[in-house]
């Protein structure tokens, strides 16, 4: 049994139409259809949050969505967080700056999900910061350096408003 | 590849949802995924038919209604978390929900998703539960009303037949003013509770309790109204000695032994959170706040 969707989207603003089997993840799919390996996976049951994508402007793990689910979607890798190839977004500086990953698995899912999590939470305190990424597991940082970058890209946002 | 082979179904409407379910062999609802694709992930399910209700319309909604507060089965954990007036007509929700998963999840996630899952620590179940909630659910003979004290049947079970679907829940309002706690130990933020518990109370004008609400998550396989702990408020001044000693009554109940935790730890837990949750209420009483000169 191959049942078969056609899935027409948009990652990262360009529009992409693929045929997907209905049980492919759309984790999956953005890796292996449209070649964006940017987008890691972990767990593959939502445990990891390393698939961590935004859909729609929300964050998502995308390990437990389906590809037809996110048919006439518009999604955002980790690939559409810099604004060009030359630059970086402020939170991607803030990760370099601030050490923020080293063997950089977790990073894709980190910078999804504190991008939605500093546009709702301009302000943040540590502890702030700290739920909002209990979502993601990182096994080499002890996370405090993830910490500091998010709280130093909160105060470059900040200042660049 | 992670999830088994299967058709895939995405009707429009709750009468189409409901004809495919009478139609169909072996076929689950998927709503906002968030244990179910993991279930399909690790092929504990393997259905032959998913049915998504995420392109059905009309199931996404809160409002008020009678007295009460009526959510749609594929409202949003997220939409709930930021409404307004489920903040202020169910502030327990509101608490509870911060516990639910992470922000990835709540995104997706849905209450009837949740209530119909059934898993015995999660937390909006243990909500539906304290607030004797009613659940609606649509079958090919039109819509019937389960009460929630008589919706879990069995472990991860709910008293819904195979061509029915949840539509609507319906959270009775308590008044304007009560007050409400609700705790949870967990290992780690965003877990599930070993245990949880929630609390709802009204005073008179001389602060004795009124009603009371006391319910445990967790402890069996589905949420238990610690009537006995609620029958020892009724009529008394709230005082640490009288929650001290009423939730002893939770040490007896019949609790879980599994890889999380054994039995005995379980009703230890539930007596200390359930004292922990009516302090969390009592702190919101009238009497308490005017006492300590607080909020």
């Amino acid at each position: 049994m191959t049942d078969k969707r056609k899935v027409a989207l948009t990652v990262n603003g360009k529009r992409y139409e693929a045929e997907a089997e209905v049980r492919l993840t759309l984790a999956d799919f953005i890796r292996h259809t449209l070649g964006l390996t940017g987008t890691h996976l972990g767990c593959e049951h939502g445990v990891c949050g390393a698939c961590t994508i935004l859909l729609d402007g929300m964050t998502a793990r995308s390990c437990l969505m389906l590809a037809v689910q996110a048919d006439g979607h518009d999604i955002v890798t980790v690939e559409g967080l810099a604004p060009s190839d030359k630059e970086l977004s402020p939170l991607q500086e803030a990760f370099r700056d601030n050490h923020g990953l080293q063997c950089g698995f977790c990073t894709p899912g980190m910078l999804t999900t504190l991008t939605e999590f500093l546009r709702d939470n301009p302000d943040p305190t540590e502890q702030d910061v700290r739920i909002a990424i209990s979502g993601n597991l990182c096994r080499c940082t002890g996370y405090q350096n993830i910490v500091a970058a998010a709280l130093d890209a909160a105060k470059r946002l900040q200042a660049a408003r | 590849m992670k999830p088994p082979p299967f058709s895939y179904h995405d009707p429009r409407t709750v009468g189409d949802a409901v004809a495919l379910l009478g139609k169909l062999d072996n076929a689950k609802l998927l709503a906002g995924g968030q244990s179910m694709m993991p279930m399909l992930n690790m092929r504990f399910v393997q259905p032959d038919h998913i049915i998504d209700l995420n392109r059905v319309d009309g199931l996404s909604y809160i409002r008020e209604a009678n007295g009460a507060l009526e959510i749609a089965a594929m409202t949003r954990q997220r939409d709930i978390e930021f409404s307004d007036v489920v903040r202020k007509r169910i502030p327990l929700m509101h608490e509870a929900i911060q516990h639910v998963g992470h922000r990835q999840t709540r995104n997706r996630g849905t209450i009837g998703g949740s209530l119909c899952h059934l898993d015995p620590s999660a937390e909006l179940v243990t909500v539906a539960a304290a607030m004797d909630a009613t659940v609606t659910v649509q079958g090919p003979n039109g819509t019937r009303q389960i009460e929630f004290a008589a919706f879990p049947v069995a472990f991860m079970t709910p008293a819904i037949e195979l061509n029915e679907l949840v539509t609507t829940v319906h959270f009775p309002s308590w008044p304007d003013g009560h007050a409400y706690g609700f705790v949870e130990f967990s290992r780690r933020h965003g877990d599930f509770a070993i245990v949880s518990a929630a609390a709802l109370l009204t005073e008179d004008a001389a602060g004795n309790i009124t009603r009371a609400s006391v319910t445990l998550g967790g402890i069996g396989v589905a949420p238990v109204r610690a009537t006995e702990v609620e029958q020892a408020l009724i009529g008394q001044l709230p005082s640490d000695k009288l929650l001290r000693e009423a939730c002893e009554a939770c040490r007896k109940y019949e609790a879980l032994d599994d890889i999380h935790a054994p039995a005995s730890y379980r009703q230890h837990l539930a007596t200390v959170m359930s004292r922990r949750a009516l302090e969390a209420a009592r702190a919101r009483l009238k009497s308490h706040t005017k006492h300590q000169g607080g909020p």
